[in-house]
Order: C-alpha cells, then structure tokens, then sequence
C-alpha cells in the first residue's frame, strides 16, 4: 500500500515535469546554457574541493590521486605563519566591520537631518564617486598620499613637527591603511540602503516628537535608528558572515616585501601557494578552511539575531 | 515671507541649532575629504612634475602643462591594455545581459515548475564555491586560459544582479500582460522580447552599468588567467605602473643626477595622468547614470 503511494507519488512529479517541459519548453530552452554554467564553473570547482584531502596530481585526476585525509590541513596549522595569517585576516575583517560598519549610518542619519538641500545633493553626489574607482588605483591613490617625501600625510605631520613616515613599509600601520581607505571608498556607496530606509520612516512619529519636545538628536535615537533596525540587522549578518573573507585584490595590492609581517592573509597565501607554488591540494584546502569557518559565522551570526530580533536571512 | 522663517527659527531649540551648526560642519568637511584626493590627481596631473614635487600643488595647478599626458602618449603597453579593456567591457557586458535574462525570465515565471530548485542552485553559489585553484583547473581544462574568453566566460553572471532583475520583472510588471499577450498567440520569447524587456529598461540600464564597472576595473581575472602581454586589460598595466617602482629605475645607469631627477619626476606624475585617463571615461558619464545606480540599490534591497 505504502509503496504503491510513493510510486504514484514520483509519477505525478515526472508526469507533472513533462507536462511542463511541453508546454513551457522555451523557457527551459532558455534557462539550459544557464544551468549548464553553473554546473561547470560553480559545481565542477565544488567537485574539485575534494582535491584537499588529496595529494594532487595533475596527471592522475581528481579521483586518480591518492587520499590523504586531513594531511593538508594538519600541515596548516603547523606552519609558523599559520598564527600570523589568522590575526592579520581578523585584525583587518573586525577593524572593517567595527569601524566601517557604523559609519554608512551616521552619515545617512546627519545627512537626513542636514538643512542645506543643495549641499546634501553635492555631499551625496561626490561621497558616492569613490565607489566607481578600480581597486588597482585606489592603491595607487594610497601610495601616492602616504609616500614618504611628497605624500599629504607626511606634509600635514610636517605641520605638526613630527619626523616623515614610510607607511607603507610600516606593518604596524597596515590595517589603518586598509581600513580608513575602504570607508573612505565605500561609506557613501553604502549609506544608500539606509538612506532609502530612512525616507521610509513615517513623519507622523516625527511630529509626536517635535510636539513633545524632542530635540535632533533624540529623535535619531528614538524615532530614526528603531524604525531602520531591520536594515541595520540585515546587512550586520551579511557583514559577519564575510568576516573572514579580506578580499584577495586590495590586500595583494598593498603588499610589499616590508609589511609582510601584517599583510599576509588567508586569501593571499592561498593565492601564493596555488598559483605561485603550484601546490594545488594545499592551496584548496586553505581555502575550504576559510569558507567552512565563513559558513559557520553567517549561519551563527543569523541564528542569534534571529534568537534577539526575530529578523533572518534565511 | 521673513515672518514665518525666523518664527521657524524660533521654534529650533538651542540644541537643535548646535546640532544643525556641528552637522553642516561636519558635511562640509566630508566633502572636502571625498573630492580633495580627486581633485588632487586631477591638478597634479596638468601641473609642472617639479612643483609637484616640492610639495606646492595642493588646491590649484602651478606651471601647467600636458608634460605627463605627452610621456603617457608614449607609453605604448597602457594604450594595448586600454584597447583590451574596451573589448573585455562590451563583449563581456552584452553577454552578462543576456545570461541574466535567461536566468532571471525563467525564475520569474511562477508557472515555470523547477523554479523553486534551479533558484536554490543559484543562490547557493552565493555562499559556498570551490576556490581559487578547483575553479583555476576548471577554467584551464577548457583550454581558456591567455585567451581573451578567459576574461569573460567565468565570469558570465552575477546572481545578485540576476536577482535584482528578477524581483524587477516579478514586481514591476503586471502579469495581465502575459495573458494578453498570450491570447494574441505570443509564445515566451516574444513576450520577452516584445513586452518584458522595453518595459525593464531602467533595470537593464542599472545591470548593464553595474557589469561594465565591474568588467573595466577587473584587475582580478587578467592576474588568475592571463600571461600574455598582448591579452592584459589596463588595470593590470596600471597596477605595475602605480604599485612598483620598475620603470623609474630602469636603464638609469649613464645618466647625469639631474637627467634621473627630471626622469624620477617624470614617472612620478606620468601615475597622476595614468590615473585620469583610467578612470574618466567611469567618473564622466557616473553623474548622469548616478540616479540609475542608486535606483539599483533600492531594487536590490526588496527581500527576494
């Protein structure tokens, strides 16, 4: 009895799919050389992370070469620098977090209460531009400003009587560089989301508060950030899962062989040893590392909102 | 008129006007430090490199000349890469749209049956995928590795932005539509191209801009792919042109002190006019298109 349902069951969905194949053929024409890139170029790769637990060898293949476990992995956390990898890529994804993460809101809130209407266009045209520009030049743009002799940061310390700094050969001020540039490049961009929430906020609760006698900055307190919090919410978790994903490009940009010791990250390493080194199975097993403990943090981060504020992604 | 400004005035706390004062303080400030290192490239570029140098071009050019747009006229390889990068941006743009019109149709089609399934397998690449290396071995098996598909087949769509289209043709388009069209005998594809896509073009207009920046600033693919000097997008030459000091200490062996000066001086604003070139044809046509960006962003944040 039960399996005659079960079968009936699978029928009705083949049936049900053919069905549909006939009728809205065109579409699934349409979708096939979709489907079939991601099967390539998302699911085959995916296919290739098994090449970790693997001494890979080219001529043998993925399933051709021998297993080897966790050896990969073990090697990872034996390297001396393996420490160092994992505080530079933490020092820089909080600092980002913590210090870009607020900005883009206060920004959108002043500018929501600024009185000049000509000014706020001006400020939000110009804050947005930085945006556009290539990382490559961003970089160039950083080491044209921090140099040691003709640099703006050098010229205005000049002003204040300290002695010139190479910045860039400076670890120590590494993850300021990174940090402070990617806020300048990105606060306007990303103060747009809450700009858009903010002008959502429904004036009739603004007024009750002008009535009552709430100044500026009680109403952001009280009015504006409760009424955007589920913005706020969303893009934190989204935020916290990336926490150890420091983009590859602008990390590898500001490298020189001087500030190694603070500009080394995962992403770096995994690219250094892949590519550079050609030690394929290592190279992937880093970067499984990564992403496994990247899943862990989104899917933690979304639980306890989801536990504090009923918001989620998923 | 007066009248009812200063009674507004009145009714402003004493806070309130601090707070209106420090804001507007504050916002002036913002703008000086978002356009000043702008500004900045764009005057040192047209300035003499010597006062440049010596540290006395900060808000006006001084001595200006097009001396560092002659030298970056000589400098053969950016013109090579700027050539590749034209072709990368619009072949690699026109076919992103037309991958993500054959996602995002599909999956916004609530008749069509696997798209519940086919919609989880996109969106799942957003959080997990296989890597620098598995993808590198992928893309080298198919034997596009130094071609100039290298730069455009990986990276045909983004599901973000097939996303943002697809909450565009779910909600901005009345499904009465469909049915109209399909009394009049129109199948899917003509519907699509007939009715759907002239009504989606701000969305289109936001998508392709989107891909086009994405593609002109990739600096990414051409280091992961691509060897071949003749293949390099602009931002790679940019990058040795702006990252390392290699051209300005070549051949210095033979010269007299000041000939290397003028020479480091020369290679140290040919970066400013570099720079400009790179990047005008994106900061040129963004105020136009600026209000299309932002409207991208606002479709994006509809939950999908």
């Amino acid at each position: 009895m039960n399996r005659i349902k079960t079968n009936q069951k699978k029928d009705n969905l083949f049936q049900r799919l053919l069905r549909d194949i006939k009728r809205n053929w065109l579409l699934y024409v349409m979708i096939l050389p979709v489907v079939v890139w991601f099967l390539i170029f998302c699911y085959r790769p995916m296919y290739g992370v098994l090449m970790a637990f693997k001494d890979y060898k080219v001529k043998l293949g993925i399933m051709g070469s021998p297993w080897v476990g966790l050896e990969h992995f073990k090697r990872f956390v034996n390297i001396p620098s393996f420490k160092n990898l994992i505080r530079n890529t933490l020092t820089l994804s909080i600092y980002s977090l913590v210090a870009g993460f607020p900005i883009p809101i206060i920004f959108a809130l002043l500018l929501n209460y600024l009185r000049q209407p000509r000014l706020k266009k001006t400020v939000q045209m110009v804050s947005y531009a930085p945006f556009f520009i290539s990382t490559v030049v961003i970089c160039g743009m950083i080491a044209i400003f921090t140099a040691q002799d003709t640099g703006i940061f050098n010229t205005i310390r000049g002003w204040f009587g300290l002695e010139s700094v190479d910045f860039m050969a400076k670890p120590e001020w590494f993850a300021d560089i990174y940090v402070w540039s990617g806020i300048w490049q990105g606060m306007g961009w990303s103060s747009i989301i809450y700009i858009s929430a903010l002008s959502g906020v429904d004036y009739e609760l603004h007024e009750a508060a002008i009535v009552d006698g709430a100044t500026k900055v009680q109403r952001i307190i009280h009015v504006d950030l409760p009424s955007i919090k589920s913005t706020i919410v969303m893009l934190l978790i989204l935020q916290m899962g990336s926490l150890m994903g420091v983009g590859f490009e602008k990390v590898y940009l500001l490298q020189n062989p001087l500030n190694t010791e603070a500009s080394s990250v995962i992403s770096t390493y995994v690219y250094s040893v892949g590519m550079i080194n050609s030690d394929y199975g290592y190279s992937t097993a880093v970067g499984l590392f990564n992403s496994i403990i990247n899943i862990i943090l989104l899917v933690t981060a979304n639980a306890i909102v989801k536990k504090l504020s009923d918001e989620s992604l998923f | 008129m007066k009248s009812t400004y200063s009674g507004k005035l009145i009714k402003r706390s004493y806070s309130d006007k601090i707070f209106d004062i420090v804001n507007t303080m504050i916002m002036i400030m913002l703008l000086f430090i978002f356009a000043w290192p702008l500004w900045f490239v764009l005057i040192a570029s047209f300035s003499d490199p010597n006062q440049v140098w010596l540290g006395n071009v900060v808000l006006w050019p001084k001595g200006i000349t097009l001396d560092s747009y002659k030298a970056l006229w000589e400098y053969k390889s950016i013109w090579t890469g700027y050539a590749n990068t034209i072709f990368y941006t619009v072949v690699g743009t026109v076919f992103n749209l037309i991958i993500t019109v054959c996602a995002a149709y599909p999956l916004s089609r609530k008749d069509f049956l696997p798209r519940k399934f086919f919609q989880w397998m996109f969106m799942f690449t957003m959080y997990f995928g296989g890597g620098l290396i598995p993808t590198y071995l992928v893309v080298s098996d198919l034997g596009l590795v130094n071609t100039r598909w290298a730069m455009i087949i990986p990276c045909a769509i983004s599901v973000y932005n097939m996303l943002v289209v697809r909450n565009y043709f779910m909600n901005s388009i009345p499904p009465s539509l469909q049915e109209a069209a399909t009394l009049d005998g129109a199948n899917s594809v003509q519907y699509l191209i007939k009715i759907v896509l002239p009504l989606s073009k701000p969305v289109m207009a936001v998508i392709a801009l989107y891909y086009a920046v994405g593609h002109w600033n990739d600096f990414y693919t051409a280091l992961v792919y691509l060897y071949d000097e003749k293949l390099l997008p602009l931002q790679t030459f940019l990058r040795d042109m702006l990252m390392s000091s290699k051209m300005s200490l070549n051949n210095l062996s033979g010269m007299d002190a000041e000939t290397i000066a003028r020479k480091m001086q020369i290679s140290q604003t040919l970066k400013y006019s570099a720079i400009i070139v790179s990047t005008v044809p994106v900061l040129c046509i963004y105020p136009f298109i600026q209000k299309y960006f932002v409207k991208g962003v606002m479709i994006g944040a509809v939950k999908g």
